[in-house]
């Protein structure tokens, strides 16, 4: 069989955080950014890390390890932002490094299994088992609640 | 034919004579005799007609077109202007605006008009029935003798319009055979052959039926053309299937007899145009000439207000690199280099002056519907007012000038329904019978200034005081220390309404303090004048622009906050032992009043780190007669700053009305000092 993208396939964005590989589809990907000053702003919930200049726009940026409670790690050389879009709003997401675009088969994204991980079920649309990757799929309009 | 991409165009445009012809109207009203005004109304409708139609908005082109005989009949001297007549025009106009509201908000743009259709033509034929007018001829439904087709009075207009330049009008019909599979591929090519010749403006049945199939062998073409009946048959007759083709010449016969038909009688040509269109004819080609010329002269292009604001963004980036590319050439001190760089900035000195000006419109876009409405609320309340616009053309920010609209709606339905009296109480008290209503924008400093002025009442002191103490407002301490001003500006306070009835037009409950909160959330404020008796002003006063703020760099342990300058009274150090406990709160003495301080880096629970000194660094800023003291670790300076939002995902953040990028190209926060004061 080719490996020319059908409808059947999905091209995804995968990245790490802690020990796990996560993914969201690659159109909700505006790019992905270095780590740059990160403007805390107040008040807010503490997974919003706060804000930064995306060439002239202010974009709010959400911490995924926090998100998903996870424990925290120093920001280093491999750390990334990536900016992804989802009903209108555009946010960065922190993650610890970002690893590569993947077409996945539909065909093998299965229903998260019942024990996953520390990570809450309400963000996950499920898993797909890739030769010996296992990359769970995130529903960001979820996530950025 | 592909017309999205032209349906922006044609709101735009269509919105605009809407506005043209509204304004025209009130002008028609004060001078009923002016025909060159009815012009100019009609060279609005004609050519709003004419657009419509060729979008295909068959309703907007059919209630236009009834408006525009209305206006052809004034024209002609066969009506005169009355309110009543003008209230039905008004109305029409209402209608043609929800239709092209309607259009843009993706909708087919239909609306049930026939009650004003009917109001129309009753205007129309009301005058109009003796004499021989091209109205009532159009308005006749005319059926040629030879067709059965059955023409609407818009498309008979066109015939007889075409007719009169020169053109023959055809009845083409065509019979298909019987074994045609492919009926509608051959009714398109049948079209298209036709087309060529001249311009088809009906068919029957209609092109969506003939498309389907629901049309048995025969179909009749209506075809305005130069060319010969023969040509035209034997040019149909080479489409492949085609039994018979009959081109027949469509004699446009008006159906009044009397006058009218004497006079065709009299003119031996085949199609005897009514007399009364040939001045009218002559005049509509006259017409477009000034129009041209006006348009020739005022070149402009659309531009949508999201790419200049991608222009702004972009060229805030420049903006930071020139000052890192300044910084650079100062530290290698090369003449060359230097003297490049100089030149770049003053030119993109240049080119941000130009960028902000693409950004301003002229007050006048919001003062313009405002007539109309006075004059609206003046008959319905009884009441004779003139309203006075003065320095329409003063220009402001775009993002302002969407938002000042309603505001200023509120203070001139406040000012003709509380301000303005009754025709007979005006008399009584020695005024003019008519009040004014005086509206009047200017530039001054940093800021522009709208100013809301009647001659009316004024304010009553005392009713106002009344009021505020029965509704809890103020209190009795509070309102014994109160200057003349003070007391105005209750009415603006939020459950206050002065109206002893309640009307429709003001006076819901909600009223002003509506404005002041939407001023005051401009950067904005209101103050008001008023003289019992002798009428009252508000004072709009506005930034020019809300892109660009002065503000004050602050810093609290390591992060950097901006407050607006507009919110600033002064800054001042002060030793920790001047600062004094009210009860839990904190306070200093400041020029004789106690100020409380609002302590910065609690309020945003900024991490701590560096050790307290003996000083407290304060900024004062006021929220109207309120005060408070922020207290700031360190001042960095005043700057001109780009005001950014924080986008949808972090709407409503404590304390925080936005963002802006510092030229080291971190974003810095600014602070809100209206939720700071209670």
């Amino acid at each position: 069989m080719s490996e020319i993208a059908a409808p059947s396939m999905i091209k995804v964005i995968a990245f790490q955080l802690m020990d796990k590989e996560y993914a969201f589809p690659v159109h909700q990907v505006q790019g992905i950014e270095k780590l740059i000053h990160i403007t805390r702003v107040p008040g807010t919930v503490p997974f919003i890390k706060g804000v930064i200049n995306l060439r002239g726009v202010v974009t709010p940026i959400i911490d995924l390890r926090n998100r998903f409670n996870l424990p925290e790690k120093e920001y280093d050389e491999q750390t990334r932002i990536i900016i992804a879009s989802c009903d209108d709003i555009e946010v960065g997401l922190v993650v610890d490094s970002a690893n590569d675009v993947l077409d996945i088969p539909k065909s093998i994204i299965e229903p998260q299994p019942d024990v996953v991980g520390a990570v809450e079920a309400e963000y996950i649309t499920g898993v797909a088992k890739l030769e010996k990757r296992l990359l769970i799929l995130l529903n960001l309009e979820r996530v950025f609640k | 034919m592909e017309v999205n991409q032209y349906l922006e165009v044609f709101i735009d445009e269509s919105k605009e004579h809407l506005q043209a012809i509204n304004e025209n109207l009130l002008l028609l009203e004060k001078s009923p005799d002016d025909l060159a005004i009815v012009n100019e109304i009609f060279r609005s409708a004609h050519t709003l007609k004419g657009m419509s139609a060729t979008m295909g908005y068959e309703d907007l082109a059919n209630l236009t077109h009834k408006m525009e005989n209305v206006l052809d009949a004034i024209r002609n001297h066969k009506l005169h202007v009355t309110a009543e007549i003008l209230d039905v025009v008004f109305s029409s106009i209402d209608d043609l605006e929800a239709m092209v509201q309607d259009i843009a908000a993706g909708g087919a743009g239909k609306r049930d008009v026939t009650d004003i259709v009917d109001k129309l033509l009753k205007i129309e034929n009301g005058e109009t029935v003796h004499a021989d007018s091209s109205a009532q001829t159009e308005a006749a439904p005319s059926v040629s003798p030879s067709s059965a087709v059955k023409y609407d009075e818009f498309e008979y207009t066109v015939i007889q319009q075409s007719k009169e330049q020169g053109f023959t009008c055809f009845e083409v019909e065509v019979e298909l055979r019987a074994d045609c599979v492919l009926k509608a591929a051959r009714v398109f090519m049948v079209f298209e052959v036709l087309e060529k010749c001249g311009e088809v403006i009906k068919s029957t049945p209609s092109t969506e039926e003939l498309e389907s199939e629901q049309f048995d062998e025969r179909f009749v073409v209506t075809l305005i053309t130069q060319e010969a009946a023969n040509d035209i048959e034997s040019k149909v007759k080479k489409v492949s299937e085609v039994e018979r083709v009959a081109v027949s010449e469509f004699v446009a016969q008006p159906l009044d007899t009397g006058e009218a038909a004497k006079e065709v009688a009299a003119a031996s040509a085949p199609a005897p145009a009514p007399t009364a269109s040939v001045p009218k004819k002559a005049e509509k080609q006259e017409e477009p000439k000034p129009g041209k010329q006006a348009a020739v002269s005022n070149k402009t292009i659309r531009v949508n207000i999201e790419r200049l604001d991608i222009l702004m963004n972009l060229f805030e980036e420049l903006v930071i690199d020139r000052g890192r590319l300044e910084q650079i050439s100062g530290e290698l001190n090369n003449p060359e280099l230097n003297e490049t760089v100089e030149r770049m900035s003053r030119i993109s000195g240049d080119l941000q002056t130009i960028i902000l000006n693409m950004r301003m419109v002229p007050v006048e876009t919001v003062f313009n519907r405002f007539p109309r409405m006075v004059r609206q609320l003046a008959r319905d309340l009884n009441k004779k007012i003139n309203l006075e616009i003065i320095g329409a053309e003063t220009e402001l920010d775009r993002t302002v000038i969407d938002e000042i609209g309603d505001p200023l709606v509120h203070l001139i339905r406040n000012a003709i329904d509380h301000g303005i009296e009754m025709p007979e109480e005006r008399r009584a008290k020695g005024k003019r019978e008519e009040g004014t209503v005086k509206l009047k924008a200017y530039h001054s400093g940093n800021h522009v200034f709208i100013e809301i002025e009647d001659d009316g009442a004024g304010i009553n002191k005392h009713k106002v005081l009344d009021k505020a103490l029965a509704k809890g407002v103020v209190t009795e301490e509070q309102a014994a220390s109160m200057t003349d001003n003070q007391i105005y500006e209750l009415i603006l306070a939020s459950g206050f309404s002065t109206a002893d009835t309640i009307s429709d037009i003001s006076g819901r409950g909600v009223g002003l303090d509506v404005v002041k909160t939407t001023i005051e959330s401009l950067g904005g404020s209101i103050s008001i004048e008023a003289a019992e008796g002798a009428g009252s002003t508000f004072l709009i006063q506005l930034p020019l622009t809300l892109s660009i703020i002065s503000v004050m760099l602050v810093e609290v342990e390591q992060e950097k906050y901006a407050i607006p300058l507009s919110s600033i009274i002064e800054t001042a150090i002060v030793k920790k032992e001047d600062v004094f406990n009210a009860h839990t709160q904190q306070v200093i003495d400041f020029r004789g009043k106690i100020v409380p301080l609002v302590f910065l880096e609690k309020i945003f629970e900024v991490p701590k780190e560096s050790q307290e000194d003996d000083f407290y660094s304060i900024v004062i800023v006021r929220k109207g007669d309120k005060m408070a003291g922020l207290v700031v670790d360190s001042f960095i300076g005043q700057q001109e700053v780009v005001l950014k939002s924080l986008g949808n995902y972090l709407s409503n953040v404590f304390a925080i009305s936005g963002a802006t990028i510092l030229g080291d190209g971190q974003v810095a926060l600014i602070v809100d000092c209206n939720a700071l004061i209670k």
